[in-house]
């Protein structure tokens, strides 16, 4: 037997070159290669240029050996015999070929067993056309069938979710969905049954298939027995033409495949980008594409008149537009002028706007946040990569519930603590998707998180835990009806402990991270989101700009935001939709959407990739930077931007932090540039002084669910289904106190406000607090939130 | 349509003691659950599922693999009729005809006082006395037509209860072990060191 010794390549006249310890020599179809040691054989054989054909096998999961297609003869010494590839790492001096009379034999053998039981219905079938078992059966399997009887015949097709249909007589059975559900995204809602000759996947009666992330299955699909609601019978893959952009429905940064066909979005398809999202997508940033082209989206600027918004042409919008703002510059100088937004665009959008407030306008007050997120110091302290954090020892969650509002990232830090590499500590005021992985959860009551922190640092099994090694803390709002402030000093007690800890912020909002960095901040002495709109409450705002902006459904506290909308004597919207915010604006910009317009994006952990236009734009609708672009010039000043990668060049010109983030860079790194860190204005740390809290009431916690009523979850038919509604929930031991019967409505009331919500109980939710999930329908919490207030406490008495 | 009863649930808890790990009780807990109703009700495979940390689906997936764990209402007694080579040679399928006729149902089905359901069964492993059936999986040999008759009219008056219990019991006595009792048995995943028998016959003193 050979040894990795025979590929030593050093000599008595050369210096010793030390041999790779993981290199493992192997021949694979007479071809020596230099495999890694623990690679599969069909990995190894892929990375030599050889494809070994495979249905069950999926580099991001565990290799079951299920389908049998990967078949080759392999020799280890032994004699050459038939091994399952992907079952197998390589050893030094093993011998495969792919090729031989008996390999080929094996192979077709295995297509012609799945096809004999696999329907004919090539053309009536979405997979067709890219389907790895057509594809396979032409490229290694016999061409010719001898099974004559009668296939099998189900029900077809069966829903085992709102979005994933199933024709099981198409199913192979090589339980890639089913790993997928239970390894990847731990939703074993799917699952063999009748294990034998009628095996087949199903639910469980009445329990569908209803993962965040059950799209995925589709995709991973050898055939097509998995199909998506959204996409079924709208397109065959040879008419679709495909761009590769970034995700943004959320702030991870997901990389995606964006298909159109005749100028219309029809899908998106995940992929691997190995530092992000590993090819992995939730349904929400899959299936949003259908709210881009919804019948309701803007076409035509509008201006307001006193018959209320009439179309007009751009040429009018942007007069009337210049004219508000400098009518609001001569009443109230430049800082009476604010601009909220740009977390909902791309980079060069945000700095456009950025350039345009801040230097052209000169205006300090600037947020891109809505009283919802964390001060932008957080930004400036030492930060993790996502790669990192799931590779951390220790990853501190100070967060939101990531399952609900960053998923990908979720099944990231899930599948490092399922497979011990890192350990979790949780500190919630409620339990969330990844408490169940989590090494250690502290529930703290709202308010009290930095005790909770301290205590727990305290602890002989946390000090060790955090002692071992790297520490990594995920840090976001937790809870809206509470201020940043308990989170800030959490942030602290934590940062003190931990001085070499690192950062990952969690901002939800798809380019919030990019706008911050770009200039969407408050200037010297502005006002950050909070301040802007208590000053646009009080009157002193004389213009409003908002730019991809709701406040009435962004702002947790409800009432300020709409004493904002109310007290603003001039309002502008950017919007790809009248929403309830630019319902009021005074002049309203139709803006391009995702996938009408090319750009970049900066996900949290500070990566910036690309996106790319695929389809033309909604009527008359513009990027948001043209739209800056022309009313700069309007007011004087020509920003110099004439096309995208202007801007991009632009920013990496000037902008701290985006040295490296050149077109050309980006156009050779398809994972992405990293910026680096700009620390920016400290954060303060907060004093905390929580008033005594009444034992009859409860502290509020609301927070976002995945599927709510924003506008692109409201605008997709397939999504907006699955928002759960608007409820309160409470510890089951709690509904006694409450009085009240489950499903009942009663009434949830702070000093200031009174809402009524049906009760609900759930265990997840802590005792003596109360629970309500943000933006649904019904009630809305966020008249119970006092942005100025630390924290909420509730009555809830039935009606 | 039943969970498991109170008291199957303190059983199934101590079943569940004797494992490493909670999963591993899944087929005892659906013996209990199938023993409680005659057969495995979907309200039980939730709570089986509640109980040792699975989806229902992931219950159900291991429950269906087994002939012998039934999903339908299944009669007091399974009366299994062997088609396989010596019974089908010395008059199986004849037994069948008349026993659908005796029976006045189908293979595969209940008779309407739920007290027999008839099916077909592969080789029952006793072959020089076929041809054979069970009742609850108890045997009968060489039966005849006669003798089958008068099986049936025995099992109506009750005259072999303290042979064969109702379908899914499993034992009437149960054997209990207390957890302290137990073995001491530990997860594959949790061994670190090789069992003594392993060890060289020196390092093993």
């Amino acid at each position: 037997m050979t040894t990795t010794e025979s590929n030593d390549v050093s000599s008595d006249d050369s210096p010793a070159v030390i041999p790779d310890p993981n290199a493992v020599s192997v021949i694979i179809n007479g071809k020596q290669f230099i495999a890694r040691q623990g690679d599969l054989i069909i990995k190894a054989a892929e990375d030599a240029g050889v494809y070994i054909p495979r249905f069950c096998y999926h580099e991001r999961m565990s290799p079951v050996g299920m389908c049998r297609m990967c078949l080759v003869e392999v020799d280890t010494g032994r004699g050459p015999a038939l091994m399952p590839s992907c079952m197998f790492p390589v050893a030094p001096g093993m011998v495969v070929d792919t090729e031989s009379p008996v390999s080929k034999a094996a192979q077709e053998g295995v297509i012609e067993l799945l096809l004999a039981n696999h329907p004919l219905d090539c053309p009536v079938c979405d997979k067709g056309g890219e389907c790895p078992l057509q594809d396979q059966s032409f490229s290694h399997g016999p061409g010719e069938s001898r099974y004559v009887e009668e296939k099998r015949h189900y029900e077809k097709p069966i829903p085992i979710s709102e979005l994933v249909f199933l024709d099981r007589e198409r199913c192979i059975l090589c339980d890639r969905c089913t790993r997928f559900a239970d390894e990847v995204a731990g939703d074993a809602l799917i699952h063999f049954t009748s294990r034998g000759n009628t095996t087949q996947v199903i639910t469980f009666p009445d329990e569908p298939f209803s993962s965040y992330f059950s799209g995925n299955t589709v995709q991973i699909c050898p055939v097509g027995a998995l199909t998506a609601k959204p996409y079924r019978f709208k397109a065959r893959p040879w008419d679709l033409e495909e761009a590769e952009s970034t995700c943004t429905s959320c702030a991870v940064g997901c990389r995606i495949a964006v298909q159109s066909s005749r100028d219309e979005l029809l899908r998106y398809q995940g992929v691997d980008s190995d530092p992000v999202n590993w090819g992995w997508l939730c349904d929400k940033g899959r299936f949003g594409f259908e709210g881009i082209k919804h019948d309701d989206r803007l076409t035509t600027p509008l201006v307001r008149t006193a018959q209320g918004h009439e179309a007009t042409s751009w040429n009018a919008a942007s007069a009337a537009a210049v004219q508000l703002i400098t009518d609001a510059i001569a009443a109230g100088g430049a800082s009476s002028v604010a601009v909220l937004g740009g977390a909902r665009g791309n980079n060069e959008d945000a700095f456009a706007w950025a350039r345009l407030a801040h230097d052209v306008i000169g205006t300090p007050n600037v947020s891109a946040q809505f009283a919802d997120g964390l001060p932008v110091g957080v930004l400036g302290m030492p930060r993790a990569t996502i790669d990192e954090t799931a590779a951390a020892p220790t990853v501190i969650l100070l967060a939101p519930d990531l399952k609900e509002e960053l998923p990908v990232l979720y099944l990231r830090l899930r599948d490092a603590a399922v497979k011990h590499r890192s350990r979790v500590i949780e500190f919630a005021p409620k339990a969330s998707g990844l408490t169940r992985y989590a090494w250690r959860t502290v529930f703290y009551e709202p308010g009290t998180q930095a005790e909770a922190v301290r205590a727990a640092l305290a602890t002989t099994d946390i000090a060790a835990q955090v002692a071992m090694g790297d520490v990594v803390i995920v840090v976001g709002r937790a809870n809206l009806a509470e201020s940043s402030a308990p989170t800030v000093a959490a942030l602290h007690a934590l940062v003190a402990a931990l001085p070499n800890a690192r950062v990952l912020p969690a901002l939800r909002r798809g380019n919030v991270m990019g706008a911050i960095s770009v200039g969407m901040r408050p200037g010297k002495g502005g006002l950050d989101s909070r301040g802007i709109l208590n000053a646009a409450a009080d009157g002193k705002i004389e213009c409003l700009i908002l730019v991809g902006a709701d406040p009435l459904a962004d702002v947790p506290d409800g009432d300020l935001a709409r004493r904002a909308m109310a007290g603003a004597r001039r309002i502008i919207a950017v919007d790809t939709f009248i929403n309830a915010s630019s319902a009021l604006a005074d002049v309203v910009f139709p803006a391009a959407a995702y996938a009408e317009k090319s750009g970049t994006t900066t996900n949290i952990e500070g990566r910036v990739t690309t996106l790319a236009q695929k389809v033309t734009v909604t009527g008359t609708s513009r990027p948001d930077w043209m739209v800056a672009g022309d009313l700069a010039l309007r007011l004087g000043t020509d920003l110099g931007f004439r096309s995208v990668d202007d801007i991009t060049a632009s920013i990496a010109a000037t902008v701290d932090g985006f040295e490296d983030v050149t077109p050309l860079a980006l156009a050779h790194a398809p994972n992405g540039v990293l910026t680096s860190v700009v620390v920016m204005e400290p954060v303060v740390t907060p004093s905390i002084v929580l008033a005594e809290r009444n034992s009859y009431d409860f502290r509020l916690v609301v927070s976002r669910k995945l599927y709510d009523q924003a506008i692109g979850t409201s605008t997709s038919p397939s999504l907006s289904p699955l928002a759960p509604g608007g409820a309160v929930f409470v510890h089951s031991l709690d509904v006694a106190r409450v009085g009240s019967a489950i499903g009942a409505s009663v009434k949830v009331s702070t000093p200031k406000a009174t809402i009524v919500l049906p009760l609900a109980a759930d265990d997840s939710v802590q005792r003596g607090t109360a629970w309500i999930p943000f933006n649904q329908s019904g009630a809305n919490p966020g008249d119970l939130i006092d942005a100025a207030a630390i924290v909420t406490d509730v009555r809830i008495e039935s009606i | 349509m039943s969970r498991l009863s109170e008291d199957n649930v303190r059983i199934a808890l101590e079943i569940i003691g004797h494992y490493p790990r909670a999963r591993s009780a899944t087929i005892p807990l659906l013996h209990l659950a199938q023993q409680q109703d005659g057969y495995v009700t979907n309200d039980a495979i939730r709570h089986i599922g509640e109980l040792v940390g699975a989806t229902s689906a992931e219950v159900l997936g291991t429950a269906t693999f087994y002939e012998m764990f039934k999903f339908e209402p299944v009669g007091k007694y399974l009366v299994n009729i062997c088609r396989t080579m010596s019974c089908a040679l010395l008059g199986g399928d004849q037994l069948m005809h008349h026993a659908e006729h005796t029976l006045g149902i189908k293979a595969g089905s209940t008779t309407p006082d739920g007290l027999f359901t008839l099916e077909h069964a592969e080789c029952q492993a006793a072959c020089t006395e076929a041809p054979t059936l069970q009742v609850n999986y108890r045997y009968r040999f060489r039966v005849t037509p006669e003798t089958f008759d008068a099986l049936i009219d025995d099992l109506r008056a009750g005259r072999l209860d303290s042979e064969i219990p109702p379908h899914g019991t499993v034992s009437r006595v149960r054997q209990r072990i207390p957890v302290d009792r137990g073995v001491g048995v530990v997860a594959p995943e949790d061994v670190t060191t090789a069992p003594s028998w392993m060890l060289a016959p020196e390092a093993a003193k």
